[in-house]
């Protein structure tokens, strides 16, 4: 099994290590409630090692990154960071990803740990005919992420940099505790907080992770895992590639109509996608809650007029809500708020409704 | 707690008997593996089960499993209040916790299951 630099760690802090797509990873320390609340009210600290980086440099790099993504990366400054795709022909998802432009020359794609080496592949066989250089250094980058209203206190405890500087979707290169770091103020939970990426040896991972949750205690902070990083990010609405977004489902579809930019020049999945926006779309992604009792997941078969229509993508009972929400594709004619539809649970079927996403949205006070 | 009047089963559930009627839960090892429950389908009162049969539904947020019945019978009362606070299975699980109560159809049934230092021992074994 594949090992973060950040692996010790998990071990001393006693957390519950599972396999997840190859790695050894911690799917919770305290409970994944307790988690999941604590990265809401105050602060909670993730290994997310296992993401891939994937470096694009040279003369042509904007036009590689333009036309393997569906986001317009043109608009991009040094700094600033787009959330974007790998499409198929047909409009479908490669992988959802994100976009870092480093200089005008270089671009770093943060992409999914699953898909590191199909991105990989996938990239190096798109972009042949440019005058650019790819490298995958996913195994050289340890990432941490810092998220929670408390995370600009705690990392400024670590840094020099001025961090109220960096705006929400932005990136410096800085020093976190004397080691060089891209600095970036993003994340999966949908609460305010940091990523940084960094090249270190084990020991050096380890102690800053330990270090963080150290320094974090006076804030309530705690190290939060793997089963609350998955619980926040569907609180939030926020997609998960396999489970929302895949191979069979377009942009389109999968309701992320706003990183696909038709009109700039050619890209992969354009001429299919140009066509599904002229004729419409059959079905589309959206939330759901449950009225009735119960807690719908991921694979559970759904009903529309008594057919059934396809399964649960993403489903859980949310921690900071307190109610069983999900996602799934309906038929667009269906997809209306407060649309009702049943959700096969075990023997009987539960009646779900369409609510408005994203289902949690944090205050913004800064 | 005092469990001496407890017996339980390998699939972590317990069974506690009161004359004819045996209560039923799951063990403070098993709640502690599926960390905070959130929901409890409960089965319906009058229904009748066969030792093995599955007879409620436990979910925490990233778990589900159903639990067994140890012992057949005859379901007289389920515990309502897990609807509205399935973390008292966490909480307390051999007492506000407890599951189902059934009328003992087979006494013999019981006398298979582990008696509370037998359990502990299983325990010791597995972990």
């Amino acid at each position: 099994m594949k090992k973060t630099k950040l692996n010790k760690a998990h071990y001393i802090l006693n957390g519950k290590m599972v396999e997840f797509t190859g790695w050894d990873m911690p799917v919770q320390y305290s409970g994944i409630n307790t988690e999941h609340n604590a990265v809401r009210t105050y602060g909670g600290i993730f290994d997310v090692s296992h993401m891939g980086e994937i470096f694009l440099r040279g003369k042509q790099a904007l036009d590689a990154v333009q036309y393997i993504t569906s986001n317009n990366a043109a608009k991009l400054k040094p700094g600033k960071i787009q959330y974007s795709a790998l499409l198929t022909e047909n409009g479908c998802f490669v992988d959802d990803i994100l976009v870092y432009m480093l200089s005008e020359n270089e671009y770093l794609l943060v992409v999914n740990a699953s898909n590191i080496d199909k991105d990989y592949k996938w990239i190096k066989e798109k972009i042949v005919h440019f005058d650019v250089n790819i490298n995958n250094e996913s195994t050289d980058y340890s990432q941490i992420a810092i998220q929670g209203p408390v995370s600009e206190k705690l990392l400024s405890e670590f840094t020099k940099e001025d961090l109220c500087a960096i705006k929400y979707y932005h990136f410096i290169k800085g020093e976190i505790k004397g080691i060089d770091s891209i600095i970036s103020r993003t994340g999966y939970t949908g609460e305010d907080g940091f990523e940084i990426y960094f090249k270190s040896d084990e020991d050096t991972a380890s102690k800053l992770f330990l270090d963080l949750l150290d320094k974090g205690k006076k804030y309530n902070v705690i190290p939060a895992g793997l089963g609350a990083r998955d619980t926040l990010r569907l609180e939030s609405s926020m997609a998960l590639y396999g489970n929302d977004i895949d191979n069979s489902h377009t942009v389109l579809e999968a309701n992320l109509g706003w990183i696909l930019k038709l009109k700039k020049g050619d890209f992969i999945g354009k001429n299919f996608l140009l066509k599904q926006k002229n004729e419409g779309i059959n079905r589309k992604l959206i939330g759901f809650e449950l009225i009735d009792r119960g807690i719908a997941r991921h694979g559970y078969p759904i009903y529309v007029d008594n057919k059934e229509y396809g399964t649960v993508t993403s489903g859980t009972y949310a921690p900071y809500l307190k109610k069983a929400i999900g996602m799934t594709y309906l038929p667009v004619e269906r997809t209306e708020i407060g649309t009702k539809f049943q959700i096969q649970i075990r023997n009987n079927k539960i009646l779900a409704k369409v609510v408005e996403t994203p289902f949690y949205k944090r205050d913004k006070k800064n | 707690m005092n469990l001496d009047d407890f017996k339980f089963t390998k699939e972590h559930e317990w069974v506690k008997v009161e004359g004819d009627i045996g209560i039923i839960g799951i063990s403070d090892f098993a709640q502690k593996e599926f960390g905070d429950i959130v929901y409890v389908e409960l089965p319906s009162v009058g229904e009748k089960i066969k030792k093995g049969d599955a007879c409620a539904n436990i979910e925490s947020v990233k778990a589900v499993d159903d639990i067994y019945t140890p012992i057949s019978g005859e379901i007289i009362e389920v515990n309502e209040e897990l609807e509205s606070n399935p973390e008292n299975i966490n909480k307390d699980p051999n007492g506000k916790g407890w599951i189902i109560k059934i009328k003992i159809e087979n006494k013999k049934e019981i006398e298979n299951l582990m008696n509370n230092n037998q359990y502990n021992d299983f325990l010791n074994g597995i972990s």
